[in-house]
């Protein structure tokens, strides 16, 4: 009795399975999309984070939009970098331009201290509403808000909250300038910026385009737009519109003569090796 | 007594401050006047610094479709044009006048004498309305004129006045009602000429029995405009809900109410057009409740415009553990980050929330109770709104109705899990919106 | 001016004070009267059940947010509280304590924190967790003790079946429903309505059921959609079949007021987290459950269907939430 009940099973279940087997068979044929297989090519060199940085939704749709483009000009992967282009170039058989490594920076310096709070702010910890709701807690209408969207839109874990400062930090090892942050911000203080020899970079940490006077009534460290940095640069690299500085880092040859030269310390430069400290991440400016 | 049928809540009616009748706050030493006191584009200045101007002088004018006439609320000397902080912190432009004297231009009728007969034409109200710069007072602060250029293929069935006031705490509407309502009523005499419509509804809560005893009375004389009773249901004076309330009528999602053959507008804005149609009187003043539970005084200030927030709020005193300075309502209102900033058009009130109200609650995780559905006057499902917006999934957003949304507050005020329902939907809204233009470009 | 910083948010800048907290302590304010009929008519061993089962639910959720996801502990919420009243609620008054820690135990563990906590388990833990028990213990779970009150001092506890067993069993038997109604071991009306019958200890009284039904409806926990709309389509169910053939079904009262209906159709099918948001679907999912017990009543294996009912529901939620939506302002009339 037994022994017939298990061959039963087992006959009933390989008849189930071979049917099934049959008709996946037929589906598969019947209802077969084709397209490029380039498009299978480029998507399984590709990171496969969809993290958008190259600004479409996912991996799949760019190495979709490569194959019809049939080029990778204007386009390309910042997380895969220039690895990455040059496998697809020769998936596609051409070549590949070339773009130098870039990171995020945060360009606002105004922490808890340089900027003292001047409200107290008790909603969603969102800062695109933050923005629509008012200037800030500091009052600065261009600074950090700090309610860290950009660090919630990092796909790469590359951007945190710091709770004594409450400004974002870059982890630089983590940073693959995607650029979604860029993206996120609602108030454009992150940009990206050549990774530099060593990782030095001199980048201005200030986005207030506010009068002198004003800008410095909310924060201690605020670009007053007093133009010093943009006559002291040898190298015309700094230039000055609507009261705030802004380095070229194309042009910059990182000798930090601005870095001193500015009165409010709104110029910030990082791994570059301190007098006293071995190494200063992102930081208060040197005193030299 | 009439309401509409979906959803709405009944938050504590705190009408604390209805007994006291509209006080003139004094003229201060300096006026700021903001060149945005409305919505829409920002009105151009036409001073400069050292120019003499008179009270009801136009400083500011309207260049867009979409935008209000701005005059001076007092005579003296303007000192600069230039950005100032306005409330929320951020700089926006702003005349500052010196204050000398009080000299009026002499075109306006100051007298109190009520004028009830209406001389003007249809063409001329409207023009008087827009060249006065009057605006909605109810808080949304929109250029009433624009709403009186009806095309000309929709007919106005009604005139929609407001004089629910569902929002707690304020109650300059209610005095408005009580002590200028003859005015009142002329002004929606005037509105009927410029729209062609052949009745005004008025809807007052029935909270106010006062108010609406003395208007149907008052009423009774124009056989023209009806008085109603409301339901005292939040968001009664909500636009859409309003019109439902009073007419039956539903206007269609994404639509204006002149749709649906109505133009609606605040009672406070009737008593501002009075005055702009039959004195000629600009909107130079703004009336602002002073009030909160433990507010050292409870007023009702008639303010000029421009006057500073602060020197209010030092005559009044600030009580003693306020969290929050709200400017209108507590629904709907704003709260204030920069008190050293001045008043606005359409300010309706300087509210003290005590800081064990304000401060709002440890958000827990969401227990689908489905209040915010029910209490939803859109029929919205703010819950998975707040879900989508988070995920900034703003195609599915659109196709849950966020841009129906109107913002009163009602889900957020009754979640349980204290979850910032409408921060989130206002992120969402504002993104849903920002892809449907870019789609349509 | 003010030392103190401005608070700054976005509207509205007020609040009801309802909290989940208040919202959880007022469903266990509304069981205690059923809670107090069965200490009468059951005695100390429903105090003791009960204190168990509350008390391992609490425990073993305490361990799990504390040892296991090393989160926030938010026993003090009262909704493990609520998960212990009501898997105690649904339990034989003499079943083996040890069973009931497995209940409760399943109920948190496997019915509540696997999906994730409060507010995202898709089944209600402890119907969940109580017909986990039945099917495990299937004897144990439907050996209910005989009712009787707490001063009728009498030896040990007799045991009996329920009136929804006795009714099952007769008309398998063939008996007319009549004949089975006037048996002696069957209760007469009155004392179904006050709860003086076998069953699961919480569910035997209506009345004190109602009255913290009746609680909750004036602290608006609940709404009336999911109680009437369940308790109707019972009642209409029973009553058309009990109408084409008196003989074979049984009155629609008599269904009304035995086995779990009370108790389910007030505060198990109403638990928030696993039933429909919009009124529409309440009323939906009310129907669905009132119909499925009595196919299950009439048609099924068991005596009683409440509970499956209210799973079977419970799994359909999602679909009914999508399929249900609230009348929306402003597009009703363009059909």
């Amino acid at each position: 009795m037994t022994g017939n009940v298990i061959i039963d099973a087992a006959i009933l279940l390989g008849i189930v399975g071979l049917t099934a087997a049959i008709i996946l068979y037929f589906v598969s044929k019947v209802f077969k999309v084709i397209e490029d297989p380039r498009i299978d090519e480029i998507a399984a060199v590709l990171p496969g984070a969809n993290c958008g940085g190259c600004g479409y939704p996912g991996c799949r749709t760019l190495a979709e939009a490569i194959v019809k483009a049939g080029s990778i000009e204007g386009i390309f992967c910042p997380v895969g970098g220039e690895k990455t282009a040059q496998k697809i170039a020769d998936i596609l058989g051409i070549s590949a331009a070339s773009a130098e490594p870039k990171i995020a920076v945060i360009r606002c310096n105004g922490s808890c201290e340089n900027a003292p709070a001047k409200s107290f702010y008790d909603s969603t910890l969102s800062c695109a509403f933050a923005h629509s709701l008012f200037a800030g807690e500091s009052a600065c209408a261009y600074g950090c808000l700090g309610c860290g969207d950009c660090a919630a839109a990092c796909k790469f874990n590359a951007i945190y909250i710091d709770k004594l400062t409450k400004l974002p930090v870059i982890v630089e090892e983590a940073c693959v300038a995607c650029g979604i942050c860029v993206t996120t911000c609602p108030r454009n203080i992150i940009e990206l910026r050549n990774r530099g020899k060593n990782g030095k970079r001199v980048y201005v940490t200030c986005r207030n385009q506010e009068k002198g006077a004003w800008a410095k009534k909310n924060c201690n460290v605020a670009c007053i737009g007093c133009g010093k940095c943009a006559k002291a640069c040898q190298f015309e690299a700094i230039t000055l519109t609507n009261n705030l500085a802004y380095i070229d880092y194309t042009k910059c040859k990182l000798c930090k003569k601005c870095v001193s030269e500015c009165p409010t310390q709104a110029i910030t430069a990082v791994n570059f090796p301190a007098p006293k400290k071995e190494k200063i991440e992102v930081s208060t400016t040197s005193e030299e | 007594m009439k309401t509409f049928k979906i959803g709405g809540i009944h938050p504590e009616e705190n009408k604390l401050a209805k007994e006291e009748a509209i006080e003139v706050f004094p003229i201060p030493k300096q006026v700021t006047l903001f060149v945005t006191q409305h919505l829409g584009a920002p009105s151009t200045p036409i001073v400069q610094a050292g120019d003499k101007v008179k009270v009801g002088q136009l400083v500011a004018t309207a260049q867009t479709l979409v935008c209000a006439n701005l005059h001076s609320p007092v005579s003296g000397t303007v000192v600069k044009v230039e950005p100032v902080p306005d409330m929320t912190g951020y700089r926006k432009l702003a005349i500052t006048i010196d204050v000398e004297d009080d000299i009026w231009e002499e075109t306006i009728d100051t007298t109190s004498e009520i004028r009830k007969e209406i001389t003007l034409t249809k063409p001329e109200i409207i023009e008087r309305i827009k060249a006065c710069g009057v605006v909605g007072l109810g808080g949304a602060c929109f250029p009433t004129h624009v709403k009186y250029m009806v095309p000309p293929e929709k007919k106005v069935d009604y005139i929609i006045v407001n004089g629910a006031e569902c929002e707690p705490y304020i109650t300059t509407d209610h005095r408005i009602m009580l002590e200028n309502g003859e005015e009142c009523l002329i002004g929606v005499q005037a509105l009927l000429i410029a729209s062609g419509a052949p009745e005004a509804r008025i809807g007052i809560e029935a909270n106010k029995p006062d108010a609406f005893e003395h208007l149907q009375r008052l009423a009774s004389q124009y056989p023209n405009i009806k008085v109603f009773k409301l339901k005292t249901k939040y968001p009664q004076g909500a636009e859409k809900q309003l019109i439902k309330s009073l007419t039956g009528r539903e206007v269609p999602n994404g639509k204006l109410p002149i749709e649906v053959g109505c133009i609606v507008n605040n009672i406070t804005t009737t008593y501002a057009i009075y005055e702009a149609v039959q004195k000629n009187k600009p909107l130079i003043e703004t009336y602002t409740t002073i009030s909160g539970k433990r507010a050292k005084t409870l007023k009702n200030y008639k303010i000029r415009l421009g006057t500073s927030i602060s020197e209010v709020l030092s005559t009044v005193g600030i009580p003693e553990n306020t969290g929050k300075i709200v400017s209108g309502g507590p629904m709907m209102g704003k709260a204030i980050a920069n008190i050293n900033s001045y008043f606005v058009k359409g300010m309706s009130s300087l509210l003290f929330i005590d800081e064990s109200e304000s401060k709002r609650g440890v958000v827990e995780e969401c227990i689908r109770c489905g209040k915010c559905v029910t209490a939803c006057p859109m029929g919205l499902e703010p819950y998975l709104l707040y879900a989508l917006a988070t995920r900034a999934d703003y195609e599915e957003c659109e196709k849950h109705g966020i841009m129906n949304c109107i913002e009163c507050g009602s889900c957020q005020y009754g979640c349980p899990a204290f979850r910032p329902l409408l921060d989130m939907i206002r992120v969402g809204k504002n993104k849903t919106g920002y892809m449907i233009r870019t789609r349509n470009k | 001016m003010n030392e103190r910083l401005l608070q700054v948010s976005g509207s509205p800048h007020i609040h009801s004070g309802e909290s989940v907290k208040k919202i959880m302590w007022s469903v266990i304010i509304a069981l205690i009267p059923a809670f107090l009929v069965s200490i009468f008519y059951f005695g100390i061993p429903v105090i003791i059940l009960t204190f168990v089962a509350v008390a391992s639910c609490v425990v073993i959720e305490y361990l799990i947010q504390k040892y296991l996801l090393k989160g926030e502990i938010t026993i003090w919420d009262g909704s493990a509280i609520i998960t212990g009243l009501l898997l105690a609620f649904n339990l034989p008054a003499n079943l083996p304590l040890w069973m009931v820690v497995i209940g409760a135990a399943f109920a948190i563990g496997i019915g509540k924190m696997a999906f994730g906590g409060l507010g995202k388990n898709l089944f209600n833990p402890a119907l969940a967790a109580r017909v986990f028990l039945l099917i495990s213990f299937p004897v144990q779970m439907t050996t209910y003790p005989i009712a009787k009150p707490i001063f009728h001092l009498g030896a040990d506890i007799i045991t009996g079946p329920t009136p929804l067993g006795i009714l099952k069993e007769g008309v398998k038997n063939g008996q007319p429903v009549d004949s089975i109604m006037h048996s002696t071991q069957m209760p007469d009306y009155i004392n179904m309505l006050f709860g003086q019958m076998g069953g699961s200890f919480g569910e035997v009284s209506a009345i004190a059921i109602a009255i913290g039904a009746i609680f909750l409806l004036i602290r608006k926990v609940i709404t009336w959609h999911i109680p009437v709309s369940f308790l109707l389509s019972v009642f209409l169910f029973a009553g058309i079949f009990h109408w084409v053939d008196p003989t074979m079904y049984a009155n629609p009262f008599f269904h009304l007021l035995t086995g779990g209906v009370m108790l389910g159709a007030c505060f198990m099918a109403t638990d928030m987290v696993t039933s429909p948001i919009s009124p529409r679907g309440m009323i939906v999912f009310g129907l669905g459950c009132g119909i499925i017990t009595m196919v299950i009543r009439l048609f099924g294996a068991y005596p009683e269907g409440v509970s499956f009912a209210i799973l079977i529901m419970n799994s359909l939620v999602p679909l009914i939430n999508k399929g249900f939506k609230p009348k929306v302002f402003g597009v009703a009339k363009q059909k």
